[in-house]
């Protein structure tokens, strides 16, 4: 009986902050976009036009599958280029410390700014950029490429850098996981080094994959700073679509987006959380 | 996997190659334009080398606050890293027996790190906006942070006592020690490194946060505020040098993380 209640008491400070500072504003957010507002500021009521104006407008729609284009593209990229690193760590690197060495070079672009990171491809993709310095002196094109920055090429190119490492953790966690006799096994039995990969690791490693899915879209559909950055004003998303929204002081404009954008999240975690139990794979 | 390598290893050894330099490449080639000359521009070819850009982004006038924006972010970072660690040991703890609400709790964790964070910048703006009072960097920015690296600190705790043996604990209470002093003496000084690590996620992600601040900061920036106003108004390599500067103080404090993991490894001949 202590015990419970001894837990409960060290639970309570992440539950505290939690409930204030997510739970409230969530509800908060919820609230809003039933207000009204006019062009100065807001006032409390319980109207639909809010919703009814984000459903009607095309704007949204074509956002809404902007968005999850993006995220398509994005998740399908990451998952091969994360498979592959994670695959390499995890069964080609004998020694652990190499192991460990070349998991932490992947890791440490994560602890650094994001904003820095995308910045950094001007110089290589810009009008005068590397790349295009780089094709001309080579003959393969006589002008520069103009979509390779300011484009939604770049878009996906940087949700790549950013992302593609929530993909290779939790994968590589799955795979170093796998008991290796599994795979001594399957190799006694005849099969080849892609039949191993296929019927016995893939499956193995599927929850690190769901998890590292679930991490990719989520991040990709709530963005909206490297679509304004990258895309140079010339694409959109639903975050960019409530950040202008904040701007022109529509709050309760926003706020329904905001619901939305989260129910739309919610409802593709949920499916994935189908598949996979986060907590088993700790 | 055993001593000689399949035929696998090469190609994926270069594709491994051409991650990182993916990775890292970019953030090298700033790195090198921020030294560019007096004359220089956005990018190649460098026009000399020289610190002009450094020297330029400590003049106050020129850049916005450099220097108030990066000092409010260490102190904020300082403070998410310490609130997190505990928070996240003590919560740690509860977690490794049933409590009232465990599964409810465990899933408002996760949901904390998958809600887009532009939607926890934008509710917690507009709580504030809505109980009349003014956001700032040390009270709903701090909050909007925590939302963010507590999940983080709770699920590498998890991770960590998944493997952690009671029986170290148990010892430490046959030998008369009071709950207390097992944790402060054997459970801690144990977990010490993962400690290390849960407070290097909640430095950095909180050091480097943009969209949770966005809302949150109230009137005075942040750095990764700063920094992006400065790309849609700075078109000069300034821009580069405090990537560099912010890149090379993010490099610092992960260096001193894995440095004293190492260090206390080695400690413990382990």
């Amino acid at each position: 009986m202590t015990n419970r209640w001894s837990g409960l008491l060290l639970a309570s400070p992440l539950a505290l902050i939690l409930a204030l500072f997510l739970i409230v504003p969530i509800g908060t957010i919820v609230v809003v976009s039933f207000f009204d507002y006019d062009s100065v500021r807001m006032f409390p009521a319980f109207v639909w036009t809010n919703y009814e104006e984000l459903f009607l407008s095309p704007i949204t729609w074509k956002t809404y599958f902007q968005t999850l284009q993006f995220a398509a593209i994005t998740w399908a990229i990451c998952l091969i280029v994360g498979f592959t690193v994670a695959y390499f760590l995890a069964f080609h690197i004998a020694s652990p410390l190499m192991q460990t060495a070349l998991f932490l070079v992947c890791t440490i672009p994560f602890w650094t700014s994001n904003v820095i990171r995308m910045i950094s491809w001007i110089p290589f993709l810009g009008r005068n950029g590397l790349l295009n310095q780089a094709l001309m002196g080579m003959g393969a094109i006589n002008e520069p490429l103009e979509f390779l920055l300011f484009s939604n090429f770049a878009v996906i190119l940087a949700y790549v850098h950013l992302y593609a490492l929530f993909m290779v953790v939790p994968i590589f966690n799955s795979m170093v996981r796998i008991d290796r006799a599994l795979i001594e096994a399957a190799r006694d039995a005849g099969a080849t080094e892609w039949q191993v990969l296929r019927n016995v690791v893939i499956p193995l490693a599927r929850p690190g994959i769901m998890i590292g899915s679930i991490l990719v879209v989520a991040v990709v559909m709530g963005d909206f700073v490297t679509v304004r950055l990258m895309s140079g004003g010339q694409s959109a998303s639903v975050g960019l679509m409530m950040v202008n929204a904040m701007s022109l002081l529509q709050y309760p404009a926003a706020a329904a987006n905001a619901v939305v954008l989260l129910i739309v999240v919610l409802l593709m975690i949920a499916a994935m959380l189908r598949i996979v139990d986060i907590r088993k794979e700790l | 996997m055993g001593g000689n390598r399949s035929r696998a290893f090469w190609p994926l050894a270069i594709v491994f190659g051409l991650f990182v330099l993916f990775l890292y490449g970019p953030t090298i080639t700033i790195v090198v334009l921020s030294f560019q000359g007096p004359e220089g521009g956005l990018t190649f070819p460098m026009r000399g080398v020289s610190t002009h850009w450094f020297r330029n982004l400590f003049e106050t006038q020129m850049v916005g606050d450099f220097g108030g924006s990066f000092t409010r972010s260490m102190i904020l970072g300082g403070i998410v890293t310490v609130v997190t660690v505990v928070v996240s040991f003590m919560a740690g703890l509860a977690f490794r027996r049933r409590f009232p609400g465990a599964t409810a709790l465990f899933y408002l964790a996760v949901a904390s790190l998958i809600v887009p964070s532009v939607l926890i910048s934008l509710g917690i703006g507009l709580m504030f906006r809505l109980i009349g009072e003014d956001p700032a960097w040390w009270s709903s920015g701090l909050g909007a942070h925590l939302t963010w690296t507590l999940p983080f600190g709770l699920l590498i705790m998890f991770a960590v006592f998944n493997r952690f043996s009671p029986a170290y604990e148990e010892a430490a209470r046959d030998l008369g020690a009071t709950p207390w002093q097992t944790i402060r003496h054997v459970v801690v000084p144990i977990l010490l490194p993962s400690l290390i690590g849960v407070g290097l996620f909640g430095f950095t992600l909180s050091y480097d946060e943009f969209a949770r601040s966005l809302y949150t900061a109230g009137t005075f920036n942040t750095l990764p505020l700063e920094i992006y106003g400065m790309t849609t108004n700075v078109t000069t390599p300034v821009l580069y040098a405090l990537g560099t500067v912010t890149t090379g103080v993010s490099f610092l404090v992960i260096g001193a993380a894995i440095g004293g993991v190492v260090l206390l490894r080695r400690r413990r001949g382990g």
